[in-house]
């Protein structure tokens, strides 16, 4: 099998499960209970949270456990748009986010808040001048991707946060879900006031993650309950999530620094390749992408086509972004750079993670090859 | 470019003459604990300035360590370079530029400790000032009031140059004034007192009195953590926990309710004052602030403090709650300070203490019960923990494996 799916979800480390059944076997009780059972658990988080907070290099305050990156994100931005509502209703975003932040966006619109969409050029990448130009008086948030889930573009974080630290009313979100890990940046020093991440991008478990949250800002909950997490976020804490995830992020730290240039030797081997196929178009910008993205097109096939053909051998790749592609919907990011409608329908990506080797993807490449020109045959029969 | 030591100007030790080399060593060893998981740093005392050499070490990871620290006055990151004027030059360009941004000013300050180096101060300034300038755009030079000022020194064994000036926690090296021990509840007063206490150079070990079932592993662990938040400022503490349930409720059963805690705050005191005696402690103290509860009125300290004649501190004495809480803000304990755990002085809290207990009526209440063989039971059981703030001890429950 070859697993190309990477940006979708990962396969969570044999160590970050073992940590969950064992959590989840043994320390079960809830860390709120005054027993002392509850107070080694409450201390299991706690550790978890630091050892977190040291891989970041971040205040263990700073850190919100929610249930991964859908909720951060809906939790910086709504939570942001209620805080600060009364302050003003306009907030920043751009055209190629992930669904939970463009449809959080939409479900504000309704409740009257207003929006600035800002375009993408043709590498998928937002101008930072578009967006101190788009910023008002009324402007409470901005809230960029750090890196786009399906054409892997890295967005200029660096350079929006420091336009906006001259603006110390306006909040900074990123949804760093796609870049944690990958793509290096100082949560202290780089201006940001909320940052998403998800446990299962980086081999933890699906059901974790978190939201950064500066100190000294304040967002409103958005579930209210029994307080827990500084009651930015009440629920009955997922120690097993948690304590896998922190577990899955030391691990994925140590292999982002060992295997990083060997990803980055894949995908150009893979761009290198896959250009060399009729009718090849390849979407990932060359420069300043994600190492672990590759997004392309085939002119003459529908991706569908394509996925289900390389799905015979046991590859998987995905059609646009997994969250999206079962609607029948030509992918967002691609139109907004430029990729005319055809082509946007017709993307596939491959997405990679720290332990896929270059013999897999030369396998990919070879098979790629086969069938497509098997289903060139077949298509020209039918035409 | 990379910092290769940090500079330390001291404090107030500076000052004190023939004891000097004490409060120096002191304050280098008290360095040495707070970097002692950065193992390629080493650290050397001289009588003016204290130098730590970074080795292969990150600097701004020890930056804000250094920084609550007593005993130092300022720090500034520094450079070191051979006696060269072309190499001062360069280092002084790439320090300038780490500040540096289009419209900002700079003078160069350069002191010639060595005579002997052929250049005067007025030219070290001029020939490192017009290259700094000539290989920057857009800084400009304003000696009065400059955004960046670029420290030259020139020392017999070597240059050094700095421009960035951290101030320090000022006060005197944990250690050279004596012990002492304090009370440590886990509320917000007692590690604020603590830190007060430290300041001015008393080392300083904890004293809580824990009393199962009443009061929970997790008051405990509370003050674990208050003692390891304390510990930043002095490398490392120590901690005794004193088991107190048998004497809470003797006193409990004994003293008439409205005296219990006067008699409470007695037997704390005893105990402490036989632990200082132990450990070699020369002082006493409490996050007392006059008229905050009923304990600390002046009749109620009169009472309480008659069971001992060693020095009871009180930092807080004369102040408001509110600035306390700030000070318990800026040292980082507050937070911990207000979780909602029993300590040894919510339970047994009788609704109407006496404001204005009399000693003899409490000497005679206390009477009844051999409190002294109660006391040396409680000092002999008492467990004693060193906390270190740079990692966690044994003491934690490993959860390694797992994380």
């Amino acid at each position: 099998m070859i697993y190309f799916d990477n940006a979708a979800t990962t396969r969570p480390y044999r160590e970050a499960l073992d940590s969950f059944v064992k959590v989840n076997e043994v320390y079960y009780a809830n860390p709120s209970s005054i027993h002392s059972f509850g107070g080694r658990v409450e201390k299991l988080i706690a550790q978890s949270r630091k050892q977190i907070a040291g891989l970041l290099k971040v205040k263990e305050r700073e850190i919100f456990f929610t249930s991964g990156g859908t909720e951060s994100n809906n939790l910086a931005i709504k939570g942001t748009a209620i805080q600060y509502g009364s302050r003003g209703k306009h907030i920043i975003t751009s055209k190629i986010e992930h669904p939970s932040v463009s449809n959080t966006m939409k479900q504000l619109e309704s409740l009257g808040y207003s929006i600035t969409y800002l375009d993408v050029d043709e590498t998928g990448r937002v101008d930072p001048l578009d967006v101190e130009k788009a910023i008002q008086e009324e402007t409470i948030l901005v809230s960029i991707m750090h890196v786009n889930n399906e054409a892997g573009a890295i967005q200029p974080i660096k350079e929006i946060g420091s336009i906006l630290k001259d603006h110390s009313k306006i909040l900074f979100h990123v949804d760093g879900v796609q870049a944690f890990g990958k793509i290096s940046l100082s949560l202290p020093d780089d201006h940001i006031d909320l940052y998403s991440i998800s446990a299962h991008k980086i081999h933890g478990l699906k059901g974790a993650g978190m939201l950064f949250v500066r100190d000294g800002v304040n967002i409103s909950p958005l579930l209210s309950g029994g307080e827990q997490e500084g009651n930015v976020r009440s629920g009955t804490e997922n120690t097993g999530g948690i304590v896998s995830f922190a577990k899955a992020m030391r691990m994925y730290m140590e292999e982002s620094r060992d295997h990083l240039e060997k990803m980055k030797d894949i995908q150009r081997y893979l761009r290198e390749k896959l250009v060399t196929i009729a009718g090849v178009r390849i979407h990932t910008p060359q420069l300043d992408s994600a190492p672990h993205i590759l997004n392309f097109t085939i002119e003459d096939f529908k991706s569908e086509v394509v996925v289900h053909a390389l799905d015979q051998h046991e590859v998987y790749v995905s059609t646009t972004s997994a969250c999206s592609s079962k609607k029948s919907k030509p992918s967002q990011t691609l139109l907004s750079m430029g990729v005319g409608e055809d082509l946007a329908d017709r993307s596939i990506r491959i997405s990679l993670s720290f332990r896929n080797t270059m013999e897999e993807a030369e396998r990919f490449v070879q098979l790629l090859i086969k069938e497509t020109a098997q289903l060139q045959k077949t298509m020209r029969r039918s035409r | 470019m990379k910092y290769n030591r940090i500079l330390v100007r001291y404090g107030e030790i500076s000052t004190k003459g023939r004891n000097r080399k004490k409060f120096t060593s002191k304050l280098r060893e008290n360095i040495v604990q707070a970097l002692k998981d950065f193992p390629g740093v080493s650290v050397s005392a001289s009588r003016d300035r204290l130098h730590i050499l970074l080795g292969e070490e990150n600097g701004d990871e020890i930056i804000p360590r250094l920084q609550s620290i007593f005993g130092i006055q300022s720090f500034s990151p520094v450079v070191k370079v051979e006696r060269d004027i072309d190499e001062i030059c360069k280092a002084g360009a790439s320090l300038v530029h780490k500040s540096f941004e289009p419209g900002k000013t700079f003078k160069v300050s350069a002191r010639r400790a060595d005579k002997h180096f052929p250049l005067e101060t007025n030219e070290i300034n001029y020939e490192v000032g017009s290259y700094v300038l000539r290989n920057t755009e857009g800084l400009s030079v304003d000696v009065k009031n400059p955004d960046i000022k670029l420290n030259v020194e020139v020392r017999k064994e070597g240059v050094y140059l700095s421009s960035e000036i951290y101030p320090g926690s000022t006060g005197m090296p944990v250690g050279t004034s004596g012990k002492a021990m304090l009370m440590l509840s886990g509320g917000i007063d007692s590690p604020v007192a603590g830190y007060l206490t430290m300041k001015r150079g008393v080392e300083v070990e904890a004293v809580h009195f824990h009393s199962p079932p009443f009061t929970s592993e997790r008051a405990k662990q509370k003050v674990i953590d208050l003692s390891r938040k304390l510990s930043a400022f002095s490398g490392s503490i120590t901690l005794h926990v004193v088991p107190f349930t048998k004497i809470q409720q003797t006193i409990h059963d004994q003293v008439p309710e409205n005296y219990t805690m006067t008699s409470t705050r007695r037997m704390m005191l005893k105990i402490a004052d036989k632990i200082r005696q132990k450990n070699e402690g020369l002082a006493l103290v409490t996050g007392e602030s006059l008229g905050q509860v009923a304990s600390q009125t002046l009749e109620s300290m009169q009472a309480i403090n008659d069971v001992t004649n060693t020095p009871v501190l009180r930092p807080l004495i004369a102040m408001d709650k509110l600035e306390i809480i700030d000070i318990a803000q800026k040292i980082d304990t507050h937070d911990i300070s207000i979780l909602p755990y029993e300590d040894c002085c919510t339970i047994f809290t009788p609704p109407a203490p006496k404001t204005r207990p009399k000693k003899e009526k409490v000497e005679y209440y206390e009477s009844f019960v051999d409190f002294d063989a109660l006391i040396n039971e409680a000092v002999n059981d008492t467990e004693t923990i060193t906390i270190n703030g740079a990692e966690d001890s044994a003491l934690e429950e490993s959860f390694d494996e797992l994380l």
